[in-house]
């Protein structure tokens, strides 16, 4: 068996592979304990490349023994971005783009895991808090599933994050306040209703292992190599927290070789993790929260020490671009290389700008970003930045005009 | 009278999920009192003196740091829930 059981990350006392997410000695998180001798025999390089071209490549790293439930999430896009390179003075600049994963965000990948758990363990009905891309993905993946979903995000997100779930059959509620809000009554929720897996609560240790596989993505895309620096999206925190992870098992099996690779972490103007990281203080909540990126608006992050903790020991940097700042990067990569993103990429993109004006990231770095959502999802954040069209009569004259 | 309720990783504690505790004042006077019935909940929620990050205290569903910590005045009829702090994401 390669899953052996949950260990608490903070005090180490271990308890056995259940819908558990809280030690009951010291309250910390509990994450999954696996049996390294069992999957260094059974992994391999040669197995994976031979294996479907999504995340589940990766199955023998990830904590289920069912049959997966897989609209086909993972293994997206991974491209060199030469002109943004080029722009941003980065010879070595590549992007993982999670933008086409069937729901169009990377939440496909922690869902299809959290899910195919759910279903091992018999639970009855599914649930999560969401900032709304969570929202469309565990809808899509529960219609799958054939089981019922229940969605609690703040109210005011977009209206195509709220569609795509219900198309599904989910049952969206709306709730009024914050995500921290949303996520405090979906906690409530989901202590009422133990034999409920919610992706993100009582099934999170498990449901963090998918972000993982972008670790893994990221190594065997460049050749089995680790890159030298990563700029990471933060919400929770937990994505970081993931793809480190990610990083030291492909070490541990011996797939790859050790290397210190640093991580950076964005976020929107202001927010917990990277106020933390820059001022060198714990990690405070924040409660009122000012951004268009909603996204990655959580304003108290779950992971948020653990991520501080990564990239100090790392030696990267956090960043937190304005919301102006955003909007700009996403039409910088849109008009360098064809990529829409949705505004938690434009962070990202932003903010690895800033890292590289700050002289943070050598201009010969290998250097991976992850772009988590696709642009049509908040592309009303956007409709006052752009150039409005241009309106003409059917007629050769009044083009020509126009061009002139 | 508080109503207090409890995430159910204090069952091995407390036995129940939902309690009713009276003439308290304050977060900090009901927590004494919790204490004084649940010695093992103090040696759990208080890590060097200060409250553990782990836990969150709602009052009325609004997070006490946000309020007045543990000075937040309670009154007859209020509701406080100690939540796991890990969740979401």
């Amino acid at each position: 068996m390669k899953v052996i059981g949950l260990k608490c990350r903070i005090c180490g006392k271990e308890f056995p592979a259940e819908a558990l997410y809280t030690c009951d000695n010291c309250f910390g998180p509990l994450e999954v304990v696996y049996d390294w001798e069992w999957i260094k025999e059974n992994v391999s390089k040669e197995k994976i490349e031979k294996g479907p071209k999504t995340l589940w490549r990766y199955k023998d790293f990830l904590p289920v023994d069912a049959e997966p439930v897989d609209l086909g999430a993972g293994y997206t896009r991974f491209i060199k971005a030469e002109n943004l390179g080029e722009v941003l003075g980065l010879k070595n600049l590549y992007l993982i783009d999670d933008s086409t994963n069937p729901t169009y965000s990377f939440k496909d990948r922690v869902v299809s895991v959290a899910v195919t758990k759910a279903k091992e363990f018999g639970m009855k009905a599914l649930g999560c808090a969401s900032t709304g891309n969570l929202a469309g993905s565990l809808a899509a993946h529960a219609a799958k599933a054939k089981m019922p979903a229940y969605i609690f995000v703040p109210a005011g997100i977009e209206k195509n994050k709220i569609i795509q779930a219900l198309v599904h059959g989910a049952k969206v509620i709306e709730v009024e306040g914050t995500y921290d809000d949303a996520n405090r009554l979906a906690t409530e929720v989901a202590e009422e209703h133990p034999d409920w897996g919610f992706v993100n609560i009582n099934l999170r240790p498990y449901y963090a292992e998918g972000s993982k596989t972008l670790a893994y993505e990221t190594a065997e895309r460049l050749g089995w190599e680790l890159p030298d620096q990563v700029v990471v999206p933060m919400a929770s925190g937990a994505l970081l927290c993931a793809i480190h992870r990610g990083f030291k098992d492909l070490v541990r099996v011996g797939l790859v070789d050790e290397k210190d690779v640093i991580f950076n972490g964005c976020q929107p103007e202001g927010f917990p993790i990277v106020r933390a990281v820059k001022e060198g203080k714990p990690v405070t909540p924040i409660r009122e929260i000012k951004t268009i990126v909603h996204s990655l608006a959580i304003g108290n992050p779950a992971d948020g020490i653990f991520a501080k903790e990564i990239i100090e020991k790392s030696g990267g940097y956090a960043e937190d671009p304005s919301d102006l700042e955003v909007i700009e990067a996403v039409k910088l990569l849109a008009k360098t290389e064809g990529i829409f993103t949705e505004l938690a990429g434009g962070v990202t993109v932003a903010g690895l700008k800033r890292l590289v004006e700050d002289g943070r990231i050598d201009k010969s770095d290998v250097v991976v970003i992850y772009l988590t959502g696709n642009g049509l999802k908040t592309s009303e954040a956007l409709v006052d930045y752009l150039e409005t069209t241009v309106r003409i009569k059917p007629r050769l004259e009044e083009f020509e005009e126009v061009v002139a | 009278m508080i109503k207090v309720k409890f995430p159910s990783v204090f069952t091995q504690i407390t036995k129940e999920r939902k309690v009713e505790v009276e003439n308290v004042g304050t977060v900090r006077e009901l927590l004494d009192k919790l204490f004084e019935k649940y010695p093992q909940l103090k040696e759990r929620l208080i890590k060097d003196g200060e409250l553990t990050p782990f836990i969150n205290i709602f009052v009325n569903g609004e997070d006490i740091r946000y309020l007045k910590g543990l000075d937040t005045e309670l009154k007859d009829g209020d509701e406080v829930t100690f939540i796991p702090a890990i969740s979401g994401g």
